[in-house]
């Protein structure tokens, strides 16, 4: 009887323990949700959307950033996913035993914990400063090679989580590798991949040390790849940084329309996952 | 022998594989030793024995499903009417189509149930629409299925339950018409009435296919197979009529087993 009043004493201990543990870890994330929203929706307004970033003292949006963003992070998605998924691919289904797929991997896996800031400058290094000016294609080029190492590992760990039988299943069939690949395991890895994709488009949304270097910003309209870029997180680093409110309202602004489209493809990639276990 | 063939009367039999002096390796580990054995064409073999008898492996040898693993490898001959299929330059796709198999745990295909079946057929033949369709109502039949599905064959495969996986598992392996079917262990995951289906199903199916069957239950074995084989640490202890080796077997070692005296 006292065992059991001690244990449920432990018991009680432990759990006190590890909700004090959560509740510290959601203190922050809640603060940091409140505080953007708090201060994010003020500057939210029919403009921001309307109107290109203004100069001081007069009013303006985010068009020009919005749009600039959707290009750099829709292009260098487009660039990388191919790239990641083929070498994922060839990781997991071909190169598994290979010094060339051994090798691929531990580079990916370097290239994936690599500090953005030093992709921003090595594209500086090899492209920026060659060309000799800052460019949309550049910025592309250096969100893209954030974007490869993301998909390659979880493209690689989804089609190593297929169980064997099925791979075997499909073999057994007579059918050529190309056709199990295709048509069966990375078929059935599908929805982990595309959860792979937009976890890589979450992360490179609010990149800023690689878009310092590359594709820097743009005050005006422009769609042109040669030419610099405006982009949410270089516009909301200058605009929280200066000294006029109402540069630093549109920066608010700019950070809740990231936190929000970063949290809505969590929350689609979540959704996703939940209909693959479902299957 | 001649005693038990007059147990059950057939027609002359036909051997449709056969291994002659087969050995097989993981690595350095021996699994299968010296196996010499005829696989009859259009009648059930149940390979009996304890885990880890290398039953399972010499089922996996009969398509080459080890050549998808570097480490694993095969000497001797395995014949497949009359080729050795252990050649360097038998196509193995070629082989998988002409003996099938079905796994322990129902494996469909993340597609349609239709797409499920129609997948193997247009990897083997050029079929217009209308012929693959055929094909597979032909093979759902055949697997019993039919009746059950027939109204939602666009549905994904995994919604079927585990007994109905399984048949669709064997309408898969049948549609692209093999020789040989190979099913280790198939009823193993499932419930006894999906068991009992399955088992009728495969003496169903022998009058069309030669069928090889790994089981842990003897009395599978028993019900199902025309002959068995008992294998003990990767060799072939008995191999019989069906009714033979279960009543009187010749070994010592497959009567302590059968008996339930060792296993």
């Amino acid at each position: 009887m006292q065992l059991l009043t001690q244990r449920k004493l432990v018991n009680r201990f432990a759990l006190t323990l590890s909700l004090l543990a959560m509740s510290f870890g959601l203190v922050w994330l809640v603060w940091i949700l409140w505080t953007t929203l708090d201060l994010g929706l003020v500057g939210l307004s029919w403009e921001l959307f309307t109107k290109m970033t203004p100069p001081p003292g007069e009013s303006g949006g985010l068009l020009n950033a919005i749009v600039g963003s959707i290009v750099l992070v829709g292009l260098a998605t487009l660039l990388g996913t191919p790239i990641g998924v083929l070498s994922g691919i060839y990781i997991a289904e071909y190169g598994q035993h290979t010094w060339l797929g051994k090798t691929t991997r531990f580079v990916n896996d370097i290239l994936l914990s690599a500090p953005s800031i030093v992709i921003g400058l090595f594209i500086y290094a090899v492209y920026v400063a060659r060309v000799g000016k800052f460019s949309a294609i550049s910025g592309v080029l250096a969100l893209a090679l954030i974007v490869i190492p993301v998909v390659v590992a979880t493209t690689e760990n989804m089609l190593k989580l297929i169980p064997a039988t099925l791979r075997e299943a499909a073999f057994a069939l007579g059918a050529p590798k190309r056709a199990v690949i295709l048509s069966v395991t990375l078929r059935a890895a599908r929805a982990g991949v595309i959860t792979g994709v937009l976890l890589a488009v979450a992360r490179i949304s609010g990149e800023t040390a690689p878009l310092l270097f590359t594709a820097l910003s743009n005050q005006f309209w422009s769609l042109d790849l040669n030419e610099p870029m405006a982009n949410l997180p270089v516009t909301i680093f200058k605009f929280a940084m200066s000294p006029f409110a109402d540069w630093q309202r549109i920066a608010w602004a700019g950070v809740f329309l990231i936190t929000a489209s970063v949290l809505g493809l969590n929350i689609i990639t979540r959704v996703l996952f939940r209909q693959k276990h479902k299957n | 022998m001649s005693d038990a063939m007059m147990i059950e009367p057939q027609v002359a039999l036909e051997t449709q594989m056969a291994f002659r002096d087969f050995d097989f390796y993981y690595g350095k580990f021996h699994a299968l030793k010296r196996i010499n054995l005829e696989i009859y064409k259009r009648q059930v073999t149940a390979f009996i024995g304890p885990s880890g008898c290398g039953k399972s492996t010499l089922l996996r040898t009969m398509n080459r499903m080890y050549d998808l693993y570097p480490e694993q490898r095969a000497t001797g001959e395995l014949l497949l009417d009359g080729e050795n299929v252990l050649d360097r330059n038998v196509d193995v796709n070629v082989l998988r189509a002409k003996v099938g198999m079905v796994f322990q745990k129902p494996t469909p295909f993340p597609m349609s149930i239709y797409e499920n079946i129609a997948f193997g057929v247009r990897l083997h033949e050029r079929l217009n629409k209308g012929l693959v369709t055929e094909r597979v109502e032909w093979a759902l039949r055949k697997a019993a299925l039919w009746d059950e599905v027939k109204d939602k064959l666009g549905q994904s495969g995994m919604s079927l339950s585990g007994g109905q996986q399984q048949r669709l598992c064997i309408a898969r392996g049948i549609a692209v018409k093999p020789e040989v079917l190979l099913l280790d262990e198939p009823t193993s995951a499932l419930d006894p009435i999906s068991t009992m289906r399955i088992e009728e199903l495969i003496t169903e199916l022998k009058e069309e296919f030669t069928i090889a069957i790994v089981t842990h239950n003897m009395q599978q074995a028993a019900r199902i197979s025309d002959f068995t084989a008992y294998m003990y640490l990767g060799e072939m202890i008995e191999f019989g009529v069906t009714d033979q080796v279960f009543i009187k077997p010749q070994k010592k070692q497959t009567e302590d087993y059968i008996t339930g005296r060792f296993g």
